[in-house]
């Protein structure tokens, strides 16, 4: 094959895991915005938005878009009733005690998934069907691009909610300062059931455009989980433009490896580059260095 | 914070369950429970060395897993490919889990928060993958076999009944060591990190070589029970050893109560009975597993051994007040 069209193919193929990582990665930071822990839900929401929409597809003969949009608000849903059984009725919410807590959390949300929706590996047909599209030479399933566009809207939106809307604003008070937050009176712990909603939602959307791809299954939720969390760290908790640009770059970088080096290791490829970048530049690539140094 | 007015008698209840515990293999039915106390014993070792670093420093480790598996995989490998004798191996495995670990921990333990979960997350998958895919060293997906059972002195260790009285003793002496450590003047500086870092730095202790030094130590500890673990099974899997495997070990350390002595005790005996218990639930086992983990997390904030310290205190002051005390126990 012509090396410029295996690098174009490998670019996009790069660019739509990586957005699937970036809105990961976001829903990692409104939870580690908001209560300072790292939430091992978040790949297992993801599986969990796949799982819904490919059973709603398959049980009842409804059109994809509405499986999909059916798959993501039940996952909000389970989002925001995981925090209130689990997460609210803490007394003392430390953040060690709430990250514990999410992986008990993901441990459920799993098993419940395997029980109720099964074992078997499941997908449904692409949103504009599978003609590929021919792109200097390299021919992209249409699914990418669907994938691209709708991560890219996602991270307009999020970007919308956060610096326009009331509940947005309300919210970056409170995960940047509790008690005063609290003291000019905003309910800071409904802004953290908002904040497991709304990361539950960015998990759904993550599952729900990737699974035409990939297929989905209840046990391919936590390698999610860690590549969103690798981008997460790597664009610099907390910082969502750095998450989203983190996100694309981890996925080319991974399809670069997969493709031109070996496939066998390039699962490492992120982590390798997390450990890199924890070492050289713990507040991110595109960061701001916060981080007080012992 | 984990020492309590009875911490003097630590020492005594240790030695002291130790030697009722000796008679297990005479006790159990057949070799499969006497492998269940050896597992609880390779289990123990394993919990008990993140409790120093995650219930003393405060700091989480997601690598113990990974630190287990290298433990086992070094040790196995030079034992079945090099034919290397026991106590060498397993001193490797030791060394290279400890040198691989101060190399995680150096940069990160510098920074404050959750950097070292972090890291230690990432190292745990990279190590993960060369499990999988250094196929040619430790087998690949289809696991490591042929491990030797150890020898010490001429001695087989590898009936159930000899190995239980090996991983008895290394339990033993690391339970031991571990009391003998907290107990000291390091120890001391070392539980004052989990209660207030800033506050152990203003008294003059070097926190981030503290740090440093648990970390590297705990992680050796993981190795020699993986060590012990792949002599024993003498065989090896890449997901014995995943990250989920550090995240369980994780919620034990937390279910038997984080910080507290005798917390991995109890850990450790949950890690090994409860997925017994579990197995003629099937699919249901990992549900209740993870039920069980949130209601523990969530209603005994202490672990079990801190629910059971405190019903202790409770038994004391009633004894000791009589009639004045009662009516205040029933107040809580």
């Amino acid at each position: 094959m012509d090396v410029y069209v295996q690098a174009i193919q490998l670019l996009i193929a790069g660019l739509t895991t990586g957005s699937i990582y970036a809105i990961v990665a976001v829903g990692f930071n409104v939870i580690f915005k908001s209560t300072d822990s790292i939430n091992f839900a978040q790949g297992e929401w993801v599986m969990t938005g796949g799982m819904i929409a490919a059973t709603a597809y398959a049980t009842a003969i409804i059109p994809v878009w509405l499986s999909c949009s059916i798959a993501v608000v039940a996952v909000s849903l389970i989002g925001g009733v995981s925090e209130r059984l689990v997460i609210h009725p803490l007394k003392k919410p430390s953040p060690m005690l709430i990250t514990l807590l999410s992986i008990g959390i993901a441990i459920c949300t799993k098993s419940l998934v395997m029980l109720i929706l099964g074992k078997t590996p499941m997908g449904y047909p692409a949103f504009s069907g599978d003609q590929p599209v021919m792109l200097g030479g390299a021919s992209i399933t249409p699914q990418s691009f669907w994938v691209l566009g709708l991560a890219f809207a996602f991270m307009l939106m999020t970007q919308f909610f956060f610096e326009r809307t009331l509940l947005g604003k309300t919210m970056r008070a409170a995960a940047a300062d509790r008690d005063a937050a609290a003291l000019v009176g905003i309910n800071v712990k409904r802004s953290v059931m908002w904040a497991f909603m709304l990361a539950a939602l960015a998990g759904g959307v993550a599952g729900v455009i990737i699974t035409p791809i990939t297929l989905t299954s209840y046990d391919n939720g936590t390698i999610l989980g860690f590549k969103g969390f690798s981008a997460a760290v790597l664009g610099g908790l907390g910082s969502l433009h750095g998450a989203f640009l983190a996100g694309l770059f981890l996925g080319i970088a991974e399809s670069l490896t997969g493709g031109l080096l070996s496939s066998h290791f390039k699962d490492a490829v992120s982590f390798v580059l997390l450990l890199l970048v924890l070492f050289l530049r713990p507040q991110g690539i595109f960061g701001k260095a916060e981080i007080s140094k012992v | 914070m984990s020492e309590g007015s009875s911490g003097r008698y630590d020492v005594r209840i240790l030695f002291g369950l130790w030697l009722v515990f000796l008679l297990f293999p005479w006790v159990a039915p057949n070799g499969y429970i006497v492998g269940l106390g050896v597992m609880f014993c390779i289990n123990l070792i394993l919990v008990a060395s993140l409790n120093l670093i995650m219930g003393y420093c405060g700091q989480i480790s997601l690598c113990h897993g990974g630190f287990f598996g290298l433990g086992a995989y070094v040790s196995g490998v030079l034992s079945s490919k090099y034919g290397i004798p026991g106590l060498i191996d397993i001193f490797c495995a030791m060394a290279l889990t400890a040198f691989s670990a101060l190399l995680v921990a150096l940069p990160t333990l510098r920074l404050r928060g959750h950097y070292l979960a972090m890291a230690t997350l990432g190292f745990n998958a990279i190590l993960s993958v060369l499990f999988v895919e250094l196929v040619g060293l430790t087998g690949g997906p289809n696991g490591l076999s042929g491990v030797n059972p150890i020898h010490i002195f001429g001695l087989p260790f590898g009936t159930d009944r000899w190995f239980f009285y090996l991983a008895w003793m290394v339990s033993l002496l690391v339970m031991w060591g571990i009391l003998n450590l907290v107990r000291s003047r390091v120890g001391r500086a070392i539980t004052s990190l989990a209660d207030s870092e800033i506050g152990a730095a203003s008294l003059g202790i070097n926190t981030y070589g503290l740090k440093v030094m648990v970390f590297v130590l705990s992680a050796s500890l993981a190795a020699l029970a993986g060590s012990l673990y792949v002599h024993y099974t003498q065989f090896a899997s890449p997901e014995t050893f995943n990250f989920f495997a550090s995240v369980l070990l994780v919620m034990m350390v937390a279910v038997g109560g984080w910080g507290k002595y005798w917390g991995p005790l109890f850990g450790a005996l949950v890690f090994t009975v409860i997925p017994e218990l579990l197995q003629s639930f099937h699919d249901l086992q990992l549900l209740i597993f993870g039920v069980g983990m949130i209601a523990v997390l969530m209603f005994v904030p202490g672990g079990i051994a801190g629910m059971l310290e405190r019903l202790w205190r409770r038994r004391i002051r009633m004894k000791a007040g009589g009639g004045i005390a009662a009516p205040e126990v029933g107040n809580d």
